[in-house]
């Protein structure tokens, strides 16, 4: 119902405006055009200036409200992070300074220089030292930003460190699944026409490769604080992305093709509970590709913890190749002898 | 005199086929089917091209207005919806596939439907033939084709809505796989195929439009008319032409590999595939080829969008400054290197793909290269207002407002064209504030310059002025109080496209803000529907044009009869004798591009 009655608040408000929209139509006929004309820009010059003023503050006071929500006061949790952040912090700073140059210089412009009868317009069709200047000078700025965003790109984007721990991400509509390679440090080879959710290979890994046969499966990806992660990120059904905001990280997940990325996190969940002041702050990994109706329900945990925490957690995991046997063979109890110490070998 | 009139006769022969045909329509009263609606008259065209854009603008417009109410109240429910849209509101609450249909269609509607073809097949058709001095395009026939196929494409777009399993619904961008199985989602079905079909078509009319817009500007001039002559509005429609008949045909190529893989079971997107359990035989496809496919297009596009309003603004910023523009040459140049980086820069998009990274860096070099004429185009049109004598006009306003957006958008490419910062940004809300405000918005507001500023052109009838003031105000104020904001939920890393983020930890603190914007959009949605109403009861009802040049413009459009018909001129094409921009040069407030160059007259 109340939509019915603000649809009509709407057609009535409608009806007032057009009627005095006709009505000043009226008047600047009676009052000659000339003089409509000329009342109408000195209003309409007056609120560009307005408009600055009132833009200028409300980009002030937004910046008080929403700052703080923002990334931009938070440390980010990684190396790359920071300097992701620093270089943001160029580009705000070279783009601010434009920004409040040519938008002031647009809005008094237009309010200085509104008609008036008793100016004549200056003719002025051009001038190539203006030109050379004006390219010149945001080409000098611009290279600067290229030769930082260049050198960060590079260097975020080599190949991982040697010694970087590898884990799998793999998305599917509308979850993610960690692997992680166990003892060998070599995840499983893989083969898609193996995947059978039903039978404990979620992420149809070839049992007949005996690197699968340490490897441990999550929903939960644990990382160890100050150590290199290397992510091996996958898609099952369309393409997903691994989104690691607080990171600064992203990285598209494509069927057929795997892609990586590497970092190494810099505080621990709890620490970073301490730092935003958050007592429910988790590491979330959000999906930032589109990937149907359950997108924004794509979420990811990853725990970030000092190695003796992350050695407890893993010491409760069982490689799933061993799972999968168990329940393939309920019956032998051999099975199960067996998965204690090599679970515990693994760490 | 006489020269005058020989050369008129000059014209006359080079254009004989046009010429018999405007006589012949003197003799013959049209019929209406002739004159409306299968017209070959290329300012008939364009006012179909800009009525049918207004319409698509509507519904675009409308359905952000509905997923706003979602984003905005995610836990409200509104019984109207569920009277009105059934199972796609169960509750009154807008589902998750509703949602993301409204926002595919959004994007599509706006980019291709109103910006591409209400914007450029508008203007195109409307100032070329004016402004350079010719009876009609190159082509009639191709002309009216080229709306035909859009409207044709548009019914097929506007059927996908009511198919049971809804439109497509996958992102304006239809990445494959996604878009490629039914499994994977509704909109993935029948919707995907018409969505296909419908773009095809679109293609069609956009490269009968394009290849006769480029043959008449090139071919068509009055005597006189030379290429450096022209005024920026022409410049900015050729290129703009250029480079949609150089990218359309890949986005093409592209949609047809999608058919093919979701209908006759080829493989380029697709491989190692697990939908919902279900194994696929595809292997060695690729769904990065696709991407590639699309912003070899998609990039250009966003200039095909965005030139148009560039070249308008220039022309209305100059006339109301009582200025020449400033810097016509740069001007010129500054268009054609932005068309021609368009084409190198289209992997920024893709900085997060996998795409091998010293690829990348060169894209980042070439992206951040377009800045720089953008930035020469800025600093020209301030110049421009310098020391001018501004007339605001309802056009005027919205040209100063197209440079204000300009600069807040176009200054954001330059954060997210440098890949370091686009690894953080990519697909956040910072990306939605970007594109909307350097794009979206700013392309509006030249349109609606152009359509204030030649609606006198189009029907020999003001539009009412307070109405425009009141549209103008609301519209710029709206969006920058929309899209401001978004750039600091990307600085938080919200993702784009969810529908809801309450169960994130993450990005579920600006509950407020999305309440607030999804506010004001809705009172901006209104504001437009004032200037659709003004449109159209300014057709029939608004104050009449008197004089044949209401605005004191140079140009040659306004040399003709108030109400022109089919051929423009009546008489002779008239001659054309210097640029479009002596304005306010030796104490005269103008000099037509018809007058001769007088004896003691000044060089510039
Ligand atoms: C200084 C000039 C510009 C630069 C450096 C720039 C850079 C970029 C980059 C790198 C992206 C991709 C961001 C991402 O997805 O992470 C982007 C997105 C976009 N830009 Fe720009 N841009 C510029 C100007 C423009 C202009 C003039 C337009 C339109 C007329 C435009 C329209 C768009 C659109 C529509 C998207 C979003 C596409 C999508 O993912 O849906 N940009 N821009
Ligand atoms: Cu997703
Ligand atoms: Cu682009």
């Amino acid at each position: 119902m109340s939509g019915y009655f603000i649809l009509a608040i709407l057609v009535l408000a409608f009806i007032v405006i057009f009627q005095i929209a006709k009505a000043s139509e009226y008047v600047s006929v009676l009052k000659g055009e000339e003089q409509t004309f000329q009342q109408n820009n000195r209003i309409n010059a007056f609120l560009f200036l307005v408009f600055l003023v009132l833009g200028l503050a409300g980009a002030y006071w937004c910046n008080e409200l929403f700052y703080d929500r923002t990334l931009l006061g938070t440390p980010a949790a990684s190396e790359h992070g920071e300097k992701i952040d620093f270089m943001m912090w160029i580009t705000l700073a070279i783009t601010g300074l434009v920004f409040l140059l040519t938008q002031i210089l647009l809005f008094w412009f237009a309010y200085k220089y509104q008609y008036t009868e008793k100016r004549q317009a200056f003719y002025y069709p051009h001038n190539n030292k203006l030109e050379f200047l004006w390219t010149a000078v945001p080409a000098i700025f611009l290279s600067v930003l290229v030769g930082f965003g260049l050198y960060y790109w590079f260097g975020m984007t080599k190949d991982a460190p040697k010694d970087a721990q590898i884990v799998e991400i793999t998305g599917k509509q509308f979850n993610w699944m960690v692997r992680y390679p166990g003892k060998d440090g070599v995840l499983g080879r893989k083969n898609y026409r193996l995947t059978d959710a039903s039978n404990g290979n979620a992420l149809g890994v070839d049992w007949e490769d005996a690197s699968s046969h340490d490897d441990i499966e999550a929903t939960e990806m644990h990382l160890v604080v100050g150590k290199t992660v290397k992510l091996v990120i996958n898609a099952q059904d369309v393409i997903h992305d691994v989104g690691l905001p607080h990171f600064r990280m992203k990285m598209d997940a494509v069927p057929g093709i795997p892609t990586t990325i590497w970092f190494t996190p810099k505080y621990t969940t709890e620490e970073m509970k301490k730092i935003t002041g958050n007592k429910d702050f988790v590491y979330e990994i959000s999906c930032d590709q589109m990937c149907g109706s359950g997108h924004y329900s794509m979420k990811g945990i990853i725990v970030v913890e000092t190695q003796d925490e992350y050695n407890r957690w893993l010491a409760e995991k069982k490689p799933q190749y061993l799972t999968v046997k168990e329940a393939a063979a309920p019956a032998a109890p051999a099975a199960d002898t067996t998965a204690r110490p090599i679970a515990q070998a693994i760490n | 005199m006489s020269e005058t009139t020989i050369q008129g006769q000059q014209v006359a022969t080079v254009l004989h086929g046009h010429d018999d045909h405007h006589g012949h329509d003197h003799h013959h009263e049209e019929s209406f089917i002739s004159k409306y609606v299968f017209s070959m008259d290329h300012k008939m065209i364009a006012k179909q091209f800009l009525i049918t854009g207004m319409i698509w603008a509507i519904i675009g417009g409308l359905f952000s207005v509905l997923f706003r109410i979602q984003l905005g109240y995610p836990d409200a429910t509104f019984p109207i919806l569920e009277d009105i849209f059934g199972k796609w509101a169960q509750g009154g609450k807008i589902s998750p596939d509703f949602y993301y249909a409204l926002v595919t269609m959004h994007g599509t509607i706006l980019v291709f439907f109103v910006l591409t073809a209400g914007l450029s097949g508008t203007f195109a058709n409307f100032l070329i033939p004016l402004q350079i001095g010719a009876r009609d395009m190159a082509s009639p026939m191709l002309n009216m084709l080229s709306y035909w196929f859009f409207f044709g494409a548009s019914i097929v777009m506007f059927a996908s809505l009511f198919v049971q399993t809804g439109p497509a619904s996958g992102g304006w961008t239809i990445y494959p796989p996604l878009s490629a199985l039914g499994q994977a989602s509704e909109g993935s079905k029948i919707g995907m195929d018409l969505w296909l079909v419908s773009m095809a078509l679109f293609i069609v009319s956009s490269l009968l439009g394009g290849l006769n817009y480029i043959s008449t500007i090139l071919n068509m001039r009055t005597k006189g008319m030379s290429m450096t002559r022209l005024p920026l509005t022409i410049w900015a429609i050729f290129f703009t032409a250029v480079l949609g008949v150089l990218s359309f045909p890949v986005l093409l190529s592209g949609a047809i590999l999608l058919l093919f893989d979701r209908n006759l079971g080829t493989s380029f997107y697709l491989s190692d595939i697990v939908v919902k359990g279900e194994i696929l035989p595809n292997e060695g496809g690729s769904a990065i080829l696709f991407q590639h496919l699309f912003w070899f297009l998609g990039h250009p596009e966003v200039y095909i969008i965005l030139l148009p309003a560039m070249g308008m603004v220039s022309e209305v910023l100059s006339i109301n400054s009582r200025k020449p523009i400033f810097g016509y040459m740069a001007m010129v140049v500054s268009l054609f290197a932005i068309a021609t980086l368009a084409f190198l820069v289209w992997a920024h998009h893709m900085f997060v793909t996998g795409l091998n990274p010293f690829l990348g860096a060169f894209f980042v070099l070439l992206t951040l290269l377009i800045a720089i004429p953008s930035a020469i185009k800025v600093f020209n049109w301030l110049t421009t207002l310098w020391k001018g004598n501004l007339r605001f006009t309802p056009a005027m306003l919205f040209a100063v407002g197209f440079v204000s957006l300009f600069i807040s958008g176009g200054l954001t490419g330059i954060f997210l064209g440098n890949s370091t910062l686009d690894i953080h940004l990519h697909d956040t809300y910072f990306v939605v504030a970007h594109f909307h405000i350097v794009m979206g918005v700013a392309s509006f507001f030249g349109m609606f310059a152009g359509v204030y500023h030649w609606f006198p052109k189009m029907y020999g009838r003001y539009m009412n002025n307070t109405l425009a003031y009141i549209h103008f105000w609301v519209t710029l104020a709206g969006a920058y109080l929309i899209f401001w904001p978004m750039h600091y939920q990307g600085f938080a890393g919200m993702p784009r496209r969810y529908y809801d983020f309450s169960n994130w930890e993450s990005f579920k603190h600006f509950g407020d803000l999305n309440q607030f914007i999804s506010t004001v959009s809705m009172i901006v949605f209104a504001a437009q529907l004032l200037m659709v109403f003004n449109f159209f009861y300014s057709i029939f009802k608004g104050r009449k044009v008197t004089s044949e040049n209401p605005w004191g413009a140079n140009t040659l459009e306004w040399t003709t009869p108030v109400n022109p018909g089919h051929g423009n001129w009546p008489g002779d094409i008239p001659e054309v004798h210097r640029w479009a921009y002596d304005y306010g040069k030796d104490g005269k407030d103008f000099i037509a591009q018809t007058e001769p160059v007088g004896e003691h007259e000044s060089k510039h």
